[in-house]
């Protein structure tokens, strides 16, 4: 399977990429890792007429802490979180997600920023980074804007990217002590797009109820989805199977699947919740609280 | 447009568009080792080596892409006549059946030993997950991993005249 032809812009910095794309507006595709877009290329689901190539930009491959952030640049590797020992140690769930994302050999090339701006209903990285409250670096001809993560993931396989932007980066909050969060996922193999997926993010504060928390469940609705009333449910509550048990429910509740060769919709909605709760009870095990 | 890319320590000049997949560039510059299997980046019988310690599936990046990167095929592993451990230790092994897949398996198993020269046998599993063997010989493609990783780690010639 060929793609249809292109024109192929391989620009050397960051302000020529963004001329490209100002110029080409949505006609023009960036490829930074490109394991979902040049499959999409190939089968024709897509078919831009201009491809702006980053991977020769300067500087976008960083991964750094900074300010209380985890800042991801657009050239990360999947690979690149998935064998750093830091990140295995301290950010739990971004570890998790980064061990199932694609199949090991995908992973050597797609990025992260690249999963979020494709932002397929399917996309795990998307879920983590609802889960754990993740901002979008987004730089374009006017300046540098700062986006939380539910407000750049606007619908199936879009986001809020104007034309002439490119997204440069993404943050993560550093997890204190109290912080940690698990990825469940069903696959029918590996490589598949989940059956079903949930992250989870959960902060506790000293006396060991619930400061906050974060799920994001994907591969159930038309784009992955932050579970609002389970979030509230555990905010302020002490853990328990009964609260666990309810927030996940909540899950199932806004999970809104397309039956495929996958499972029902029932069935996928079931695991959503079953999900959210494996993950709840995770994160909590890692942060040493046994739940009766 | 006129593209030059390494492969296997050897500068090729090849005509491509842009679209042109790496793994085509690589076949029509006369290097069928490296296969085309589902054509849907699932099977990864096209995995080749890039810039020595990472893979990719080659249907899935653009020859264009590859400039300036080193690229290295299964035909790029044995040094003369002399199979390189990971050769010889599927032959050994008897780590193919119709041997489609076994191109992309050496490749991907030859980054897995660059991060991992000692990986367990689940290691060897998960490292492997991208690569589809349709005859299902698993067993003994894991068993042939296992044993490149032991003579890639002892004193060169020590394992090969087993």
């Amino acid at each position: 399977m060929i793609p249809a032809a292109f024109e192929y812009k391989r620009p050397m910095s960051l302000e020529e990429a963004i001329d490209h794309l100002a110029k080409h507006g949505y006609d023009a595709r960036v490829l930074a890792g490109g394991q979902s877009l040049i499959p999409a290329m190939r089968y024709r689901l897509a078919q831009p007429g201009v491809l702006v190539d980053i991977n020769k930009l300067p500087n976008l491959s960083y991964l750094s802490e900074e300010g209380g952030m985890l800042r991801i640049g657009a050239l990360v590797r999947d690979t690149d979180v998935e064998f750093n020992k830091d990140i295995q140690h301290r950010y739990h769930l971004i570890s998790d997600v980064s061990m199932v994302v694609a199949d090991p050999i995908v992973r050597y090339r797609g990025t992260v920023v690249g999963s979020l701006c494709h932002n397929d209903p399917s996309g795990d990285w998307a879920a983590a980074a609802i889960a754990a409250r993740a901002q979008m670096v987004i730089k374009g001809k006017n300046g540098t804007r700062v986006e939380p993560i539910d407000q750049f993931l606007v619908d199936s396989f879009a986001t809020s990217l104007g034309e002439g932007e490119l997204a440069v980066e993404v943050r993560f909050p550093t997890p204190n002590a109290l912080t940690s969060g698990a990825y469940e996922k069903i696959e029918r193999k590996v490589g598949d797009y989940a059956t079903a997926a949930a992250a989870v993010q959960l902060e506790l504060n000293p006396d060991g109820t619930i400061k906050e928390a974060g799920i994001g469940i994907t591969a159930v609705a038309h784009m992955p989805l932050r579970v609002v009333e389970g979030e509230n449910l555990l905010r302020g509550q002490k853990p328990s199977m009964e609260l666990i048990r309810a927030a996940a429910e909540e899950a199932r509740k806004i999970a809104d699947p397309t039956p495929d060769a996958r499972g029902s919709a029932e069935y996928k909605k079931d695991m959503a919740r079953v999900l959210v709760g494996r993950g709840l009870l995770k994160a909590l095990n890692r942060l040493g609280v046994a739940v009766a | 447009m006129e593209i030059t890319l390494n492969i296997n320590g050897t500068e090729k000049k090849l005509n491509v568009e842009p679209r042109t997949l790496l793994v085509q560039a690589i076949r029509d510059a006369g290097l069928t080792g490296t296969h085309i299997g589902c054509d849907s980046s699932s099977c990864g019988v096209c995995t080749v080596v890039l810039d020595g310690k990472t893979a990719v599936k080659s249907c899935t990046m653009f020859a264009v892409q590859a400039e300036g990167h080193s690229i290295t095929t299964i035909e790029g592993l044995a040094q003369g006549d002399k199979l390189h451990p990971l050769q010889q230790a599927f032959h050994d092994q008897h780590g193919l059946q119709c041997g489609y897949c076994t191109p992309g398996m050496i490749m991907a198993a030859y980054v897995l030993l660059q991060h991992n020269p000692n990986p367990s046998e689940e290691e060897i599993r998960f490292g492997l997950s991208g690569n589809l063997c349709r005859c299902t010989g698993y067993q003994n493609i894991v068993k042939a991993v296992q044993q490149a990783a032991q003579m890639l780690q002892q004193p060169t010639g020590a394992a090969a005249d087993d």
